[in-house]
């Protein structure tokens, strides 16, 4: 286990200060390598405190995506495995079933989770299976340089859609959420924007019904984050968080699609005060 | 005579061979199956194809049965990558298919020997190239053998010739597939698969018995540190060592060889051919000795590694060698390499799904061959 | 001793079932055996056909060219296997299918009425063993014992109330061939 003085950079001895946030124990010291104000960060902080917060650090088998978050295995004090670009779905299936007793999510940006993945995506869904989805949707895909995303906005500039997106050619956006909604497998489905303290809350609240409809066997559960780009989008972090709030928003609702877990009778104690303090 | 170059049997082997069972008509892709369900196989994920589809569809029964996994998937490029979920978590896993469906499996399985998992995929080879059509073909050779999807790799092949080989041969693939942590293929065709044969093939199996390994990615549990399976190293330094790596096991892997050869010992002409090409061959190199032409049989059973050694020594005292597949020419490529001029190698193959019948091969190895 | 025969008709005629059967006769008699159907578009209501191999050898190839027993039961099966019958072979055709004479030199021609015999015995369904019992009348390929044992076996899995009325036609078609056998023969005395 971490202590506090593990965390913290300081030259000071650990009595003179109370410890007010430290890094989840299950995420390691690898300092993150995504571009600044890109949420994955935070992204990567609330699936540690998760696992952290259930208690799963023992029994996670985390499936990392191909893309930005390629390397997500590196921040992880868990067991991770990569997926080929889609195919986590598949491969977190194998394993869930193999020994249903594993808590095991996947972490799926959106071209590997609706595009090349949507085949998987689709049917892990339809099957119900008991996997927790972390959908990181920034509607771009931000590794390989910029291109268009089956998520990337109508008339969004991208390096493959120099003259923005035209639907006509290219299609529509995928709401992923809505789409999965249909299929009674799933068994929480939610978006969230993570654009304030408030939303990441939310996205707390959100993730612990996924994570709850896999260790209650209930089904699937997915949680959709509007995340930024702002390297890709060529806008400042700032900047890319208002345009999540004032445009992405308008073509990806936020909210709860599917909701057949369960209220839990009393939050884990501490859960809401001990986070928040990361963004 | 079946030579094996590494002794003893695999403990999966001797599992499968015990106890031997009364003997009863069995369809080679039903042992294909069984041979799987008594191999050990945990889990299994596989989706329709002819002409393999018996082999999930008694799956289906046994592994649920069993308290194993089966799972039809959604494609076989899903039940590729469920393999290689259920593989690196330390599970015994397994997928069938015939060949379009396992060119869908080549950048998943590119993944395994990336990440040095052991899987065993079986391939109940078509007539291609495309659609192509369900009639029995051995044009995946360089598939399988070769590797097949991107990247230096290769992968254990294991060709049955009957249906108790098809029961047999699961259990060495996946023994030989964990001892070097690569994939492991049966590479069988649609005869094979479709035929009937008296068999030992029991309708009882030996519990599992769990093997812990120190690498696997299934949980952490007591563990110290965790584990990561993934095959992504970008320092191209890091890469080229996990290169060499893999190309040492394939070198170790070489003691691993299996053929079997009949009428060898004063054979002036050796007929090198694999699975259901070696039965037709057999009857041809039958007859021709009952004409009084020396003609004898080697057929590999391990693919890969491929019996060289024993091909090159041949070379240097027959007149010649006559080559058969169900292909256009893939197999000989390696009996070429082997014999490396010592003496003439020659070809014949059908593709499509036509059969030559013995008849046929009888004249033609005998004209290739005439003084 | 090797026998290779080859069994063609309409799907739905039974064909590979009796394929089995020989297969399943010639395991019980410790000999080897290979049934190797063919399939595909012609399971669903064309032609199929199944070879099948038994030999006291280990057998090579599961397939031949030449065949020493060709079972035809039907008009298309006769036409195209008819040739295919080895020299010193024997040619079964199901006379109730096929109306067309067939001679040639050197083979054992027999027509059997199949589905009348089936018919007699009060199931239209078992003209395929019929045939299967000619097979045994015509050559003693197989002791008739072998086939009744693989009768009870492989239709007893399913359909152990038909197992009697089957060994019924084995008998019948055994019969039915031996008749047409001795018939002949008389035949060649009276011709010389």
């Amino acid at each position: 286990m971490h202590s506090c003085a593990d965390n913290l950079v300081t030259d000071t001895p650990d009595d003179e200060f109370e410890c007010v946030a430290h890094r989840p124990n299950s995420m390691s010291d690898k300092p993150l390598h995504y571009c600044p104000g890109c949420t994955h960060g935070i992204i990567h902080r609330l699936v540690g405190e998760m696992v952290d917060e259930f208690g799963l650090l023992d029994r996670t088998v985390g499936i990392c995506p191909v893309g930005c978050a390629v390397f997500a295995y590196e921040y992880f004090e868990f067991d991770s495995i990569e997926a080929s670009h889609g195919r986590a779905p598949a491969v977190a299936t194998a394993v869930k079933r193999a020994d249903p007793r594993r808590f095991v999510f996947t972490y799926q940006g959106d071209g590997d989770l609706a595009a090349i993945g949507t085949a998987e995506t689709v049917h892990a869904a339809a099957r119900g299976e008991r996997i927790t989805v972390f959908f990181v949707n920034n509607g771009i895909y931000g590794m390989t340089g910029g291109q268009m995303a089956p998520t990337s906005l109508p008339g969004q500039k991208t390096t493959t859609s120099p003259g923005g997106r035209d639907p006509a050619l290219t299609g529509h956006p995928i709401a992923v959420c809505e789409m999965l909604s249909t299929l009674p497998g799933v068994a929480f489905a939610a978006r969230v924007p993570l654009t304030s303290p408030k939303n990441v809350n939310l996205a707390r609240r959100y993730m612990r019904k996924a994570i709850r409809a896999q260790l209650e066997n209930i089904g699937y559960g997915i949680v959709e984050f509007l995340s930024t780009c702002p390297v890709q989008w060529g806008l400042t972090p700032i900047a890319a968080m208002k345009h999540i709030d004032a445009d992405v928003i308008k073509v990806y609702p936020p909210g709860v699609f599917v909701d057949r877990v369960p209220d839990a009778r009393a939050a884990p104690v501490g859960a809401e005060t001990d986070a928040g303090s990361s963004t | 005579m079946i030579v094996t170059t590494r002794q003893p049997v695999s403990t999966s082997e001797r599992a499968v061979r015990t106890p031997a069972p009364a003997k009863r008509l069995v369809k080679g892709n039903e042992a294909l199956a069984l041979g799987a369900v008594a191999a050990g196989a945990e889990c299994f994920f596989g989706y329709p194809i002819t002409p393999q589809n018996e082999v999930p569809e008694i799956l289906s029964y046994w592994m649920p049965k069993l308290g194993r996994v089966f799972l039809q998937a959604e494609s076989e490029v899903a039940s590729i990558n469920m393999v290689y979920g259920a593989a690196a978590a330390g599970h015994r896993a397994m997928t069938s298919s015939s060949s379009p469906g396992i060119s869908l499996m080549m950048e998943g399985l590119s993944y395994i020997a990336g990440a040095r998992l052991p899987c065993v995929i079986a391939n109940v080879m078509r007539g291609g190239p495309g659609l192509g059509n369900i009639a029995p073909s051995q044009g995946d050779y360089f598939q399988a053998v070769k590797g097949g999807g991107h990247g230096d790799y290769r992968c254990i092949v294991l060709a049955p010739w009957n249906v108790q080989e098809m029961y047999e041969l699961p259990a060495l693939a996946f023994d030989l597939a964990e001892r070097y942590r690569m994939p492991a293929f049966v590479l069988t065709d649609a005869v094979l698969g479709s035929m009937l044969e008296p068999a030992r093939v029991p309708l009882e199996f030996p519990p599992l018995v769990r093997r812990e390994q120190d690498w696997t990615a299934c949980g952490r549990g007591n563990r110290a540190h965790k584990n990561v399976v993934h095959s992504l190293y970008l320092d191209p330094e890091v890469l080229s060592a996990k290169c060499e790596e893999l190309q040492a096991t394939y070198r170790r892997a070489a003691c691993e060889v299996r053929f079997d050869e009949r009428l060898i010992d004063d054979a002036q002409v050796v007929v090198v051919a694999f699975g259901i090409s070696a039965r037709l061959a057999l009857s041809a190199v039958s007859a021709l000795r009952r004409r009084g032409e020396k003609f004898g049989l080697l057929r590999p059973i391990t693919l890969f590694p491929f019996p060289s050694e024993r091909l090159s020594a041949l070379a240097k005292r027959v007149r010649g060698m006559m080559v058969f597949e169900l292909n256009s020419g893939q197999m000989v490529e390696d009996v070429r390499l082997a014999a490396n001029g010592a003496c003439p190698v020659e070809f014949f193959g059908k593709m499509g799904g036509v059969l030559p019948p013995p008849e046929e091969l009888v004249e033609v190895f005998s004209k290739r061959f005439a003084r | 001793m090797k026998e290779e025969v080859l069994i063609a008709g309409f799907g739905g005629q039974g064909i590979l079932l009796m394929g089995q059967l020989l297969a399943e006769a010639a395991m019980q008699e410790e000999l080897y055996a290979t049934w190797f159907p063919s399939y595909g578009p012609e399971m669903r209501g064309g032609t199929a056909n199944c070879t099948v191999v038994f030999s006291s050898e280990e057998i090579g190839s599961p397939i031949a060219a030449q065949y020493s027993v060709v079972i035809a039961m039907n008009q298309p099966s006769l036409e195209r296997f008819a040739p295919r019958v080895r020299s010193g072979g024997v040619l079964l055709v199901n006379a109730s299918m096929v109306p067309v004479p067939y001679e040639r030199e050197g083979i054992t021609v027999l027509y059997i009425p199949a589905a009348e015999i089936a018919h007699d015995l009060g199931q239209p369904k078992v003209g395929n063993v019929v045939m299967l019992g000619s097979l045994l009348g015509a050559r003693p390929a197989l002791p008739i014992g072998a086939v009744e044992a693989a009768i009870r076996t492989v239709i007893g899995r399913k359909h152990a109330d038909a197992i009697d009325v089957n060994l019924s036609a084995l008998c019948a078609g055994r019969d039915a061939a031996l008749e047409r056998l001795t018939n002949s023969a008389a035949d060649a005395v009276a011709a010389h």
